[in-house]
Order: structure tokens, then C-alpha cells, then sequence
């Protein structure tokens, strides 16, 4: 909640500047800014390169803030756990009435930095409720228990902690944290933890790049990070691959004949809509767990596909083509490669671009079911250890890739359908 | 020798709720090679579906197109088609376009290419060889397929209102440029326009259809297209027999839009 707060407090304070700081260094007179109506018209909508950048920094800012990254500057950090030495005093009553008071000295430590107790001053210890001495791992608390405290636990129990009264299953906040009592009388001491994130939920970014550098050399559970992605990657390859060289020559054939289009057109209709990932269970069953089962998950999710998109890439060929590549004396097979296969690349190229994202956030989906190597695999095997860097770093991973491969459909796409859209 | 016979066709549809749309009932025409001939009517007359039978993409329900003393049974290259628009193929340059006739019948490269410059040099697109299509004006786009059609060579070139979606200024143009084309190359053209004034100009003989059903309603025999070769055609308008038979037409056709709309308004 307070990080949503802090985004969109960043969000505003970040749009209000740009527009006071660009007012004053800019004096645009291109043709959008001379433009009087913007609101609505969505050309005059320009992605806002600055925005952009800010967006970037401030997911970093925030990350780094809340989990006490060395990469923002320490009085942007929120406040962290507690740490260092502590105590608090305790007053006890026995059945007669008389009341003793000792101290519970603790010193908080982050678990990468080990500690020693501190020392009880035996001298000044009197008394029947006793002085106590502990170490508390920061986010973690300590339960110091009613034995220890006092001489007759059975007569005696503890009623006040730094002078504030307390109850079984009632609590008191002391500077340093929190002091509950269970239901037994015993005290248990629960450090400040502050508002930043422990590594285990959320790492610091600069623990996820050290991890990066440290698992592309030495890899992870034996397996180099590149083996891990290029696993997923070949497989995301041959599946698609696959799907292309069955799904497109079946979707020139529905859409260019009847009795094919007839006869898989209820199948694919019907396949079409199944998420690749409810197969995982069936492809489990019959091809097993490795390699085979999925490759044919991948052929499957990018069979439907291709299919779909070779046929309305047929669909697509306005007739008059036709009929003109006709009265210029074409045959059927040269009005098929030079006409229909042609005319059908954008389409192809655009089921292209959804096949290969719907393959990768598939292969990733069925690696982390069951895998030796891969990206799934790696993360999953990650979240198993408590490795959240680990898990973070594949994930950002897994993301810039299925970017990268969609970049790259793109860019083949300009290149090799430049008329698409033109027509 | 490229004699079209248009023999005593009829074109009835089969609607799917049972009826039965007359298209086309009882159209005879017969064009001699190197005849120019625009046909003209309103909208649902059939002239379309004529061109389209002519063209072999429609077989007729009764009669027969006859060229060269052979039946029409199907689309070939003997008859060139240009289209309204959207029919070049625009994953290839300009000289492919043109080339692709040649190409489909395998002729040889150097005789396609010589060809294809002497076409882009007719229809003034030297410079414009290597562009894809869509980096050109509707205009020119229409310049490249009438040179691919031509360079095909076909007996018979059908255009269905190659011209109605230019502009009028570049219409204008075009219409010079068909002219030259009828008069230099002598193909047996026919040409389908909404346009009165177009169909004056560019026919040496003007149909005009009636609708429900299709069929000839009068046929003209007019020099306007002769005059206009290498001309100005707004001189040719401005011509008094071209003020009389345009007038006479618009009323005989407005008269059959009256019919179509099954009412009768006071025309001022």
C-alpha cells in the first residue's frame, strides 16, 4: 500500500516537473505542438521519451529504497530493521505482593553479521526477578522464557515491561520493538523491523546482478546459465518451427479448399481456444516429461496459431488480385507462390509474432512443471531454496528474451513484408 | 482478326431464399479488332457482370463469348483486365508488376525487359521502375496496370471504371493516356465507367444499359474518342454534338434511376 502511495506520489511529482523544467528549455513549433486540440486526437499523443526514463529509475529507486540497496543514496532509503543493542526492563509480583525488577538486554543482528551476547552483570543481579541476556536475528524475535526470568515461575509472574502494564497474549511497544507475552507469561521480543523488504522476499538489486555474474560463470545447480536459457530458447525454436511447417501448409489448404477447411475447421475451432498450458497434464501422460512432451506442447501452442493465420492470410487476397493474376495467364500453382503465398506474409508474420510469444511464456510454464534444465526450471528450482535473487533474475530474464525474440519478428518483419499495412 | 462476338447472353442468379435475380437477358454485342467501346448505365444494370463474363470469371447461363473464333470458357491472357484499384501486387516493384504477364508465360528475360522499358517509357514511369507500389499516387498505380496489361499484349483489354477512383484532374490525364494507348497499340477495348462524360470520350461506340433486367438500351456511334487523340479533351467537350448527346444520355438515365426508385418526382 505505501509503495503504490510512493509510486504514484513519484508519478505526479515526476509529470509536474517535466512540465515546469520542458516549459522553460524548450520552445517547440513542430506541427503537434501548433496542434489546439490534443485531447482525443491520438495522433497528437507522442510517447514521452522522459517519462519513459523516469518510469525506469523510479521502479529502481523504489526497489533500492525499500531493500536497502547500495545503488540509491542512503536518506532515500525507508527506515530499516532495528539493529545493534537493546534492552528493556520487566517488573514481576509474587503471591505476597512484593515486586522485583530485571532487565533483558539484547543485542539485533542481520543474519550475515554474527553476534555476541551481551554480558549480564551477575553483581547487580537481585532479586527474584532476574536479568537476561539475548541475540535476535533482525525480522526474527526471541522468546525469552518465564523460567529463566524468575526464581519461582509458578508463584511469581510478570506484570509490567518498561513500566506499562501487560497481560498474557497482550503486547507493549517499546523504542526498539515490540514485547508480547504469551499465554503461558512468557516474554517473547520482537525487534523494529521498518519498512524495508528482507532479502528473502525481495533482494536488493545489486545482489540480483551480483547473482547474475555469478551463475553465468559458475551456473546454477550445475547448469550454466546459458545452458538453462538456451535449453528453453532450442526448445521454444524446434516447437515453433514445427508448428510453422505443419500449421502453415494446413492453413493454405483450408483456405483454398472446401473440403479441408470443412474437416479442420471444427478441430481447430475447438483447439484454438485451449490454453497451450491446460495440455501440459495430457502431454505429461502420453510423451512423458522430457523432451518429446515439450516440444509437442510448443508444436501444439503454435500449431492452432499458424493455421488461423495462413488461412486468413488466403482470405486476405482480394479477389481482383486474382482475377487479374488470371488474365495475366498465371496457373494455379504460379498464382499460389506468386500471388497467395505473398500476399499472405503479413498475416503469417503477425501469427509468426503471437505463436513465438505464446511458445515462450509456454515453454516457461512447462518447464517449471517438470524439467532438467531451462529457464522454468532454473527459477523454480530457485523458489525451492529460498534463492529469490535467483528466482528475480530469471524472471527479468525471461522477460528481456521474450522482448528480444518479439524485437527481432519485428524487425524480420520490416524487412521481409515492407509493403504490410500499405496495400 | 480479333473479332469479339458477345452472342445472345443471359445471366440469371440463384438467390438463396428462392428467387432469382435477371442480371443480364438477351446482350449481343460484336466489336471489331481495334474498336473502342464504353458502356455506361446505372447502378445493378449488369455491366459488370458482363465484363466479367467477357472476361471469363462468370459463365453465362445461356449464350456464348466468342473470340477469335474460339469459346470463352475461363480467365486467359488473350483478355487483359485493369481493375478500379487494389489489384497490383504490391510486393513487387514497378517493373515486376508489369513484367508479370511475360513472366507467367516464360518468356525470355531480355525480350520481358525491353518490354517493360518501353512500357514504363509510354506510360511515363521511368523514373518510378524500382519503387513498390505503394510508394505511388493512385494515378500513377493505375498508369502500372494498364503497362503490365499491355504488356501481356491481349486481343482484348476489359476495364472496369479503371479511372473511378482518381481524382478529377488526374482523371483527366488518364483518360488522354487511354486514348494514346487505343490509338498506338489498336487493342479492341471495353470500358466501363459511371461517368457520361467519360463514356462520350473514351468510346468510339457507347453502350448504354438498362437495369431489371440488364440489357442494351441504345448504342451510339460517336468521333469524340477519335477527335481526342493527342488532344485537349476539355476542346472536345466543349464541342456542341458532345453538349446534346451527354444531355440526351443523363436523361435517359435518370429516367431508369426514376424507374429503379418506383416513383415519379417534379424534376425542376
Amino acid at each position: 500500500m505505501i509503495i503504490l502511495f510512493i509510486y504514484i506520489a513519484i508519478f505526479v511529482a515526476a509529470m509536474i516537473g517535466y512540465k515546469l523544467i520542458s516549459g522553460f528549455l524548450t520552445k517547440k513549433d513542430d506541427f503537434t505542438s501548433l496542434k489546439t486540440v490534443t485531447f482525443g486526437d491520438e495522433s497528437a499523443v507522442i510517447s514521452n521519451r522522459a517519462a519513459s526514463i523516469i518510469s525506469i529509475v523510479a521502479i529502481f529507486l523504489i526497489w533500492g529504497s525499500f531493500t536497502g540497496s547500495k545503488i540509491v543514496p542512503s536518506f532515500l532509503h525507508v527506515s530499516g530493521p532495528y539493529v545493534g543493542e537493546t534492552s528493556f526492563t520487566y517488573e514481576a509480583k509474587d503471591a505476597s505482593g512484593a515486586t522485583d525488577t530485571g532487565t533483558i538486554k539484547a543485542v539485533v543482528h542481520p543474519v550475515s553479521e554474527p553476534a555476541e551476547k551481551p554480558v549480564v552483570d551477575e553483581a547487580a543481579n537481585t532479586g527474584f526477578a532476574k536479568d537476561a541476556a539475548e541475540k535476535v536475528i533482525t525480522y526474527r524475535s526471541i522468546l525469552v522464557s518465564k523460567s529463566d526470568l524468575l526464581e519461582n515461575p509458578s508463584e511469581q509472574e510478570i506484570v509490567s515491561v518498561d513500566g506499562k502494564a501487560i497481560a498474557p497474549n497482550g503486547s507493549v511497544q517499546i523504542d526498539t520493538g515490540e514485547v508480547r507475552m504469551t499465554a503461558k507469561g512468557s516474554l517473547a521480543y520482537e525487534p523494529t523491523k521498518g519498512l524495508q523488504m528482507e532479502s528473502i522476499w525481495l533482494p536488493a538489486p545489486e545482489a540480483v546482478v551480483t547473482r547474475l555474474i555469478e551463475i553465468s560463470s559458475e551456473g546454477y545447480q550445475n547448469v550454466t546459465l546459458g545452458e538453462n536459457l538456451g535449453w528453453s530458447i532450442y526448445r521454444v525454436i524446434v516447437g515453433f518451427t514445427l508448428g510453422s511447417i505443419v500449421g502453415i501448409p494446413l492453413g493454405y489448404a483450408m483456405g483454398l479448399n472446401g473440403w479441408f477447411r470443412g474437416w479442420f475447421d471444427p478441430i481447430v475451432e475447438f483447439m484454438r481456444p485451449v490454453p497451450p498450458l491446460a495440455l501440459i497434464p495430457l502431454i505429461i501422460i502420453w510423451f512423458g516429461i522430457w523432451e518429446t512432451g515439450k516440444i509437442s506442447l510448443l508444436f501444439l501452442a503454435a500449431l492452432w496459431i499458424m493455421v488461423i493465420a495462413a488461412r486468413s492470410g488466403v482470405s486476405g487476397v482480394s479477389i481482383s488480385k486474382v482475377h487479374a493474376a488470371y488474365s495475366l495467364g498465371a496457373s494455379k500453382s504460379q498464382l499460389l507462390w506468386k500471388v497467395i503465398v505473398p500476399n499472405s506474409l503479413p498475416e503469417i508474420f503477425t501469427g509468426a509474432r503471437v505463436a513465438m510469444g505464446v511458445c515462450w511464456g509456454t515453454v516457461v510454464a512447462a518447464e517449471l512443471v517438470a524439467a532438467e534444465k531451462g529457464a522454468g526450471k532454473m527459477i523454480i528450482a530457485a523458489s525451492k531454496f529460498q534463492n529469490t535473487d535467483i528466482v528475480l533474475m530469471g524472471i527479468i530474464l525471461i522477460g528481456i528474451i521474450g522482448y528480444g525474440i518479439d524485437i527481432m519478428m519485428r524487425m524480420a518483419e520490416n524487412y521481409l513484408v515492407p509493403w504490410k499495412g500499405k496495400g | 482478326m480479333s473479332n469479339l462476338i458477345i452472342d445472345d447472353i443471359s445471366m440469371r442468379f440463384e438467390l438463396p431464399n428462392g428467387g432469382a435475380v435477371q442480371a443480364l437477358q438477351n446482350v449481343s454485342l460484336n466489336l471489331k479488332s481495334g474498336e473502342l467501346m464504353s458502356v455506361l448505365g446505372p447502378s445493378g444494370c449488369g455491366k459488370t457482370t458482363l465484363l466479367n463474363i467477357v472476361a471469363g470469371f462468370l459463365a453465362p447461363t445461356e449464350g456464348k463469348v466468342i473470340l477469335n473464333d474460339h469459346v470463352v470458357t475461363g480467365p486467359a491472357a488473350e483478355r487483359g483486365m485493369v481493375f478500379q484499384q487494389g489489384a497490383l501486387f504490391e510486393w513487387m516493384n514497378v517493373r515486376k508488376n508489369i513484367a508479370f504477364g511475360p513472366d507467367m508465360a516464360g518468356k525470355p528475360a531480355a525480350e520481358t525487359q525491353e518490354k517493360v522499358e518501353s512500357l514504363l517509357q509510354i506510360v511515363g514511369l521511368k523514373d518510378f521502375a524500382d519503387k513498390m507500389i505503394y510508394e505511388l499516387s493512385g494515378g500513377m498505380q493505375q498508369r502500372v496496370a494498364l503497362a503490365r496489361c499491355l504488356a501481356n499484349d491481349p486481343d482484348v483489354i476489359l476495364m472496369d471504371e479503371p479511372l473511378g477512383a482518381l481524382d478529377a484532374l488526374t482523371r483527366e490525364k488518364m483518360q488522354g493516356l487511354v486514348l494514346k494507348l487505343w490509338k498506338e497499340t489498336g487493342k479492341t477495348i471495353i470500358l466501363i465507367t459511371h461517368s457520361v462524360e467519360e463514356a462520350l470520350l473514351l468510346g468510339e461506340r457507347l453502350v448504354v444499359m438498362a437495369p431489371r433486367p440488364g440489357r442494351i438500351h441504345k448504342e451510339y456511334n460517336l468521333p469524340f474518342a477519335e477527335m481526342g487523340v493527342g488532344k485537349d479533351l476539355r476542346l472536345v467537350k466543349k464541342e456542341k454534338r458532345f453538349g446534346e448527346v451527354r444531355e440526351e444520355i443523363l436523361t435517359m438515365i435518370w429516367d431508369m434511376e426514376e424507374e429503379i426508385m418506383g416513383r415519379q418526382e417534379d424534376v425542376a
